[in-house]
């Protein structure tokens, strides 16, 4: 239960793009359709639900000082993690072409993307710094991705029907998007009212 | 917008002529990073709540910009094609765990405040953008020139959107400094302004300015100044 409230804390109430920006670059670029975001926002759970558990172990057993190495590595914290999620890119790629070339043609040019989405390097520093646990770093990585889904996909209905719309020139593009974007910010704070505490009570 | 050209006309090799005062002055306004190239939003617009956390962030920025740049156009004609990405993160990763370090020996408490965003700065794109873009086709001083203009474009927008939400948000400027000063209302107690607490009486403090969506609509409002200012920027599509 423990797991699951936290989740839906990441989900929906700390959301990665909405109250932290992480991962705005790809969300930008890649919110012209809905059909591409679900692509990219799937990516993302998926890479982010396996980079952050393979983090922690690294972390947890390479990295610091009661590890199998015994020594404080901390300092190769950044290079290592961006090499972890470089490569299981990669290799989550060479997976899905293998036994699902269907999935791989519909993600495309999206995976190799995800590398440098701050989404994902983010989740994993976050996990160092809140100190989570194994299980928990799960639940936080899955529960990040899906709100990271859940807001690409949002945005990318909205501009879809917006370009419809009547919107002052200099504005079109660019600065609509972020002007959404904040009012979706303001849409997910009416969820600050969920507490996770009194969920697990019942 | 991005120059790609390669420029290998023989001068001097630390020339400051017209074409290198542009390298760092075009990147402020007509071909900025945030505004117009879209690039790396992603790390810091969390940090712009107040004013001195966001310099010491574009300060850290401009480095690694810069020197990223740098590296990566001295090694340019020995990094094989397949593998200069990862040749890429690994001098920026290098640079920031530098940054990193010496921001947490030099102002611990700075550091606790910027906390992942300072690692952030590897995935910001325009550090990779303007290595792909530029440094990995420019001389080292060229390229080093147009880091140092990127990085201060960045800077430029991280600080205006900082400046205008510390001061109407939390009524003071450059909090945490030396030279700080309360412009308006009392500072310290962020959520609880009431019209009686309030130094002049009139002004409570916006709380809508200290929440993540106003840094987007602070921004969103400067690209829609630029591109009215200039209508060649306007967005066709």
């Amino acid at each position: 239960m423990e797991l699951f409230n936290l989740f839906i804390k990441a989900a929906f109430i700390e959301n990665m793009i909405l109250s932290y920006f992480l991962g705005m670059c790809s969300y930008l670029a890649v919110s012209k359709s809905v059909k591409t975001a679900i692509g990219l926002g799937a990516a993302v759970i998926f890479v982010l639900g396996i980079t952050m558990p393979i983090n922690w172990l690294i972390n947890e057993y390479l990295l610091s000082e009661n590890g199998w190495l015994g020594m404080d590595l901390t300092f190769l914290r950044f290079i290592l993690f961006i090499a972890v999620i470089a490569s299981m890119v990669q290799l989550v790629e060479m997976i899905i072409e293998k036994f699902s070339p269907a999935l791989y043609t519909a993600l495309g040019i999206f995976l190799p993307l995800i590398t440098v989405n701050c989404a994902i390097l983010g989740g994993s520093l976050f996990m160092v710094s809140r100190e989570y646990n194994f299980s928990e770093s799960v639940a936080f990585g899955m529960g990040g991705g899906f709100g990271w889904f859940l807001a690409i996909v949002a945005i990318a209905a909205i501009r879809e029907k917006i370009q419809y719309s009547n919107v002052p020139p200099a504005l079109r593009g660019l600065g609509m998007a972020f002007i959404i974007t904040g009012l979706m910010g303001i849409a997910f704070m009416s969820l600050l009212g969920i507490d996770p505490a009194t969920l697990s009570n019942n | 917008m991005a120059e790609t050209q390669v420029l290998e006309k023989k001068e001097p090799t630390f020339a400051f002529g017209k074409s290198e005062r542009k390298l760092l002055t075009d990147p402020l306004d007509d071909n900025n990073p945030i505004t117009i190239q879209v690039l790396g939003i992603c790390s810091a617009l969390a940090v712009t709540t107040l004013m001195f956390p966001s310099i010491i962030m574009a300060i850290a920025v401009v480095f690694v910009c810069a020197f990223s740049s740098l590296f990566t156009s001295i090694l340019r004609n020995h990094i094989p094609k397949q593998v200069r990405m990862i040749v890429q993160l690994v001098i920026i990763a290098f640079l920031v765990t530098v940054v990193e370090l010496s921001l947490k020996a030099i102002n611990y408490p700075v550091y606790k405040q910027l906390s992942v965003f300072i690692g952030l700065i590897i995935t910001n794109c325009i550090v990779m953008g303007r290595l792909e873009a530029f440094a990995s086709a420019n001389r080292p001083w060229r390229a080093f020139l147009d880091g140092i203009g990127n990085g201060l474009g960045y800077g430029v927008i991280l600080i205006i959107v900082a400046f205008i939400r510390e001061v109407f948000g939390k009524g003071t400027f450059l909090a945490g400094t030396p030279i700080e000063a309360k412009l308006i209302g009392p500072t310290g107690e962020y959520f609880i302004n009431t019209a009686e607490s309030s130094w002049f009486g009139w002004y409570t403090n916006n709380n809508l300015m200290v929440l993540p969506a106003a840094a987007m609509f602070i921004i969103g409002i400067l690209i829609w100044i630029q591109r009215s200012r200039n209508p060649k920027l306007v967005d066709i599509s």
